[in-house]
């Protein structure tokens, strides 16, 4: 059951990331090109402090943030640990590594997560 | 390509009683046409070096002995002519991803404790038919496709050697076996998607297949374990999404009414088990 | 079963790369890879270093500052080329592994045409799409800017 179901999610996660690491991208990288200029209202740079704001004053932005962490942490860590269990480490290493991703996926998951409802309040109240 | 009389075979050797590794060693030998790679195998043993090992058979690539590493890529040593590898040498080395017994014998016991593991065979769960037979199932000829590509697996192991995947993880059932699972899933007669899901829904399942194709690429048989294998990913992921249909299992077929039997075919003989 | 001590043949991780005379889809797995295992150690420093945001606009702007300069620059570039190949090869993975766009099983006969055949469009048109991408990509960061 365990790879049969972690498998599929690790799939769904892939489209789940493909709509909004796609979103995340245009709006970081590909902003010139798309003049996306309602993502990013006040001119210049995506990541100037501003424009962190304005994305934040949205419940869109969070709230993607939020999915997008949580897909990209499990998709990544599933298939890293993937990567390294093919290279065929003895069985302790390998019940190691799947313990240890899954408290740094957890970890992580947790303090994007309260960074994402922290910087949302602090925008709402600038 | 050149028309020389003569041709260079670089072989793998390895003795486990005198090597410490395996080594290479040159034979040159007359090139004939038509030659085969395992007909100059056969030159080499008979008139150079009597201590050469390999397996071979049936000589017309259906036994799947001779597979072994033919210039750099798993083949069929009986079944490729030295005129087509458009090459000056043939390197020959044992199947790679398999520890060597000696020269170019490969040891595939791992390979068909895999194919075991996942039930190559029809399961029934009418216990009383399948013990004692009234007749046979019935399939249509739609449903013989879904599987018969698959059925024509000779266990040769070359696309175990070429698996990438195999190359660094022992505990990955590899191409064969698990083309072999879905050719019996895919079986109308068969009832033991439950009982071969207990393993392939695990780690020994096909989910350290992450298609690089080259399975595919080497069958000598064009059995494409790649595809078999997406297929059963396929057939798993909607079984775990509670969206599978399960084909209905292939009753025992109407025995035909009319018909004579001819008198000069004789009874079948008397079971003995 | 018989029990015999061979010698040790596997080609290990030299078989993702260099086993022999293999094929594009072979390279592409090995690439996919690479670029996943940049994309997720990348991701667990970007998680860290974006959520100075909560701690105010000082915090957020240090941080910024940190990662600046021609040399994150370029490591930033070299992300989104990963993204790009990635997530194109990804959307091929996930119908080819789902059994879709390999054909279906058939007769066998000689000259053999496998699913690898069956999906090469597949896997030469996302490679095409990650170029365009990553044009799209290289006018932004170095072009526009």
């Amino acid at each position: 059951m365990r790879d049969q179901k972690l498998w599929t999610w690790h799939v769904l996660a892939g489209l789940v990331i493909l709509v909004f690491l796609g979103l995340h991208m245009t709006v970081m990288h590909l902003d010139k090109i798309f003049e996306a200029e309602t993502l990013n209202p006040s001119d210049g740079k995506p990541i100037d402090w501003a424009n962190v704001v304005a994305r934040g004053k949205t419940l869109f932005f969070p709230a993607t943030y939020v999915v997008l962490l949580a897909a990209a942490l499990f998709h990544g860590l599933y298939g890293l640990r993937g990567i390294l269990l093919e290279l065929g480490p003895a069985a302790g290493i390998q019940r190691a590594i799947s313990v240890l991703f899954v408290l740094v996926g957890a970890g992580l998951f947790v303090f994007g997560t309260w960074a994402a409802i922290m910087s949302h309040g602090l925008a709402k109240a600038l | 390509m050149s028309d020389a009389k003569q041709i260079l075979y670089r072989v793998r050797r390895y003795d486990p009683a005198r090597d410490g590794a395996p080594r290479w060693q040159d034979f040159t030998i007359p090139r004939t046409p038509g030659m085969t790679v395992l007909d100059g195998l056969w030159t080499i043993k008979q008139t150079l070096d009597a201590t050469l090992a390999w397996r071979a058979s049936c000589r017309m690539g259906v036994c799947g002995s001779c597979g072994m590493l033919v210039n750099g890529r798993p083949r069929l040593a009986c079944n490729t002519q030295v005129s087509e590898l458009g090459a000056d040498v043939v390197a020959l080395a044992p199947l790679p991803n398999f520890d060597i017994i000696r020269d170019l014998v490969p040891d595939l016991a791992p390979a068909f404790d895999a194919h075991q593991a996942l039930m190559p065979f029809i399961v029934r769960e009418d216990v009383q038919e399948r013990e004692n037979p009234t007749g046979e199932f019935g399939q249509s000829a739609e449903e013989l496709e879904h599987y018969l590509q698959f059925s024509y697996c000779i266990k040769c192991g070359c696309c175990m050697a070429a698996c990438p995947t195999y190359a660094t993880d022992p505990s990955y059932s590899g191409p064969m076996p698990l083309a072999q699972a879905h050719r019996y899933n895919a079986d109308t007669r068969d009832e033991g998607f439950r009982n071969r899901k207990e393993t392939l829904a695990g780690e020994r399942g096909p989910w350290r297949c992450h298609f690089a194709g080259e399975c595919s690429r080497v069958c000598p048989k064009g059995v494409d374990p790649a595809k078999a294998i997406q297929l059963m990913k396929r057939e798993l992921v909607l079984d775990y999404l509670r969206l599978r249909r399960a084909h209905a299992s292939a009753p025992v077929a109407p025995k035909p009414k009319d018909g004579k039997r001819r008198p000069d075919v004789p009874d079948a003989p008397a079971r003995t088990v | 079963m018989l029990k015999v001590q061979g010698h040790p043949n596997r080609l290990g991780v030299r078989g993702w790369a260099v086993g022999g005379r293999w094929g594009l889809e072979r390279y592409l797995y090995t690439l996919h890879r690479l670029t996943g295992v940049g994309l997720i150690l990348y991701l667990l420093l970007h998680i860290l270093v974006t959520s100075s945001r909560a701690f105010g606009q000082a915090a957020w702007e240090a941080a910024m500052g940190r990662v600046s300069g021609p040399v994150f620059h370029a490591g930033e570039y070299l992300v989104f080329a990963a993204f790009a190949f990635h997530a194109m090869n990804g959307i091929r993975l996930v119908l080819v592994e789902l059994g879709f766009g390999v054909g279906k099983p058939i007769e066998p006969v000689y000259p053999y045409k496998t699913s690898v055949d069956f999906q090469r469009s597949l896997a030469v048109g996302s490679l095409v799409l990650a170029g365009v991408l990553l044009v799209l990509g290289t006018l932004d960061f170095f072009v526009l800017d």
